[in-house]
């Protein structure tokens, strides 16, 4: 698994990702966390509004800081059972 | 209140639909909730002033003539009022909010032209989703599906100028007449700004040459339709603390200046400078406004205090405006998809219209 975080390095931005980490954190998974800030490679996710979290290639969150229970809840069901 | 929720455009996702019992009787308890704290917050709404009063001059002894008594009596009013007030409008605004996203105002947006577009974006502007943050995507989300450069910038200029906390700041500080008239005067701005802009000759070479070549994927979620609404009031709860938790030190800096400006300066010792007479002032107070970085929430107590002192409404407005609509860091977002020459064209029409404004107001005032 895979997770980025897409966002043009604001404040929201950061929150998320160590939101992320924390997701990851309660759940003992080591997954990578790529942070991308340049714009043609978000652009390329469709994303609109930033920050926005991509498991697997599928943006699965845009234009908000998710609590950590949904991103628990989002890399469930990422998650292969 | 509900009823306006419930009327709230566009609702024909959300709602409650045939759902398992569970998730109706959730539905049902955040409704009891809404409106228990609805009341709450009512109570509370109406006990401000007698408990200020009470803790000043009863609890402290302060006397209601002495300076120090009326003015601690005032903080302990307008704070906690802001605060509530705030934290109301904006929880009204985010779970009307709820029912938009960036993705679905592109969808709107698309294939209109001017005029119509512009109206219609700069109405969206107001209830869409927005953090300035996210304008460089935004940006290059609407241009490539086709909207109008004009149209976009309507959009772009009435996000942050029309927002939920310069509404709640004003009517607080104000009264709703001049919130209202913010908000039109607001929108009025954005659309025929974004209008100007628009029919500029050759205004899409001021766009950087990468935006044009960039393929955007296609979006595939919708987020903001199918909620319940026990969810759009978490998301709405959730994005309510996150403003107030970050707006309130504004507000006390904001109340705490507009208290000095209150008490030390001689009364009308800004009539010479920022009245209606000195016909420069509107432009200063543009010039002055937009390089200053604050939000409404600090710049609103100040402008009433000003305006107390002699400053003429049109050029408080203006400087209001200025300050809160064209910002530098912004601009300096916007340089990644603008080149400065378009960004140049921006400033100064937008500007030109708070100036414009803030002379109308001057007059009719």
């Amino acid at each position: 698994m895979e997770i980025k975080v897409l966002g043009t390095g604001c404040a929201n931005c950061k929150k998320t990702k160590a939101v992320v980490a924390d997701a990851l954190k309660e759940m003992n998974l080591t997954v990578p966390v790529i942070e991308v800030q340049d714009i043609p490679s978000i652009m390329a996710y469709g994303v609109m509004s930033t920050p926005a979290i991509v498991i697997d290639e599928k943006v699965v969150s845009a234009g908000k800081v998710p609590a950590k229970s949904q991103v628990i809840e989002m890399i469930r069901k990422a998650q292969p059972a | 209140m509900n009823k306006n929720l419930v009327a709230a455009p566009m609702n024909d996702q959300g709602g409650a639909k045939a759902q398992p019992p569970h998730a109706q009787m959730r539905e049902w308890r955040a409704w009891g909730l809404v409106v228990l704290s609805a009341l709450v917050w009512w109570v509370a709404w109406n006990s401000l002033q007698p408990l200020a009063d009470w803790i000043t001059y009863t609890l402290l002894g302060l006397s209601p003539v002495s300076a120090l008594g009326s003015s601690i009596a005032f903080f302990l009013y307008d704070v906690p009022k802001i605060l509530l007030l705030l934290t109301g409008m904006i929880f009204l605004v985010t779970t009307i909010r709820t029912f938009f996203s960036a993705e679905r105002t592109r969808q709107l947006l698309g294939g209109k032209r001017q005029g119509i577009g512009n109206v219609l974006a700069a109405s969206l502007g107001v209830v869409t989703p927005f953090c300035s943050c996210s304008a460089v995507p935004l940006f290059i989300g609407f241009v490539e599906a086709g909207i109008p450069l004009g149209v976009t910038f309507s959009f772009l200029i009435a996000a942050p100028m029309v927002n939920e906390v310069a509404l709640a700041m004003l009517f607080g500080m104000f009264g709703w007449q001049i919130a209202l008239i913010y908000l039109a005067t607001g929108l009025t701005i954005a659309i025929v700004a974004g209008m100007v802009i628009g029919r500029v000759p050759n205004i899409e070479s001021g766009v950087e040459d990468f935006v044009w070549q960039l393929s955007v994927g296609k979006t595939s979620s919708q987020p903001g339709e199918r909620m319940l609404w026990s969810e759009r009031f978490s998301v709405a709860w959730q994005s309510t603390r996150e403003i107030v938790g970050k707006v309130w030190p504004y507000v006390m800096i904001g109340i705490a200046i507009g208290a000095i400006i209150h008490g030390y300066v001689p009364a009308n010792a800004l009539a010479g400078i920022m009245g209606k007479d000195a016909w420069w002032s509107v432009p200063a107070a543009v010039a002055l406004g937009v390089p200053m970085y604050s939000n409404a929430a600090g710049i609103i107590p100040v402008v009433q205090a000003l305006m107390e002192k002699g400053a003429a409404a049109g050029t408080a407005l203006a400087f209001m405006m200025a300050v809160i609509a064209l910002s530098l860091p912004e601009m300096i977002i916007l340089r990644r998809v603008l080149k400065p020459r378009l960004i140049a064209i921006f400033v100064g029409v937008v500007a030109t219209g708070i100036i414009l404004t803030g002379y109308l107001f001057n007059f009719i005032l």
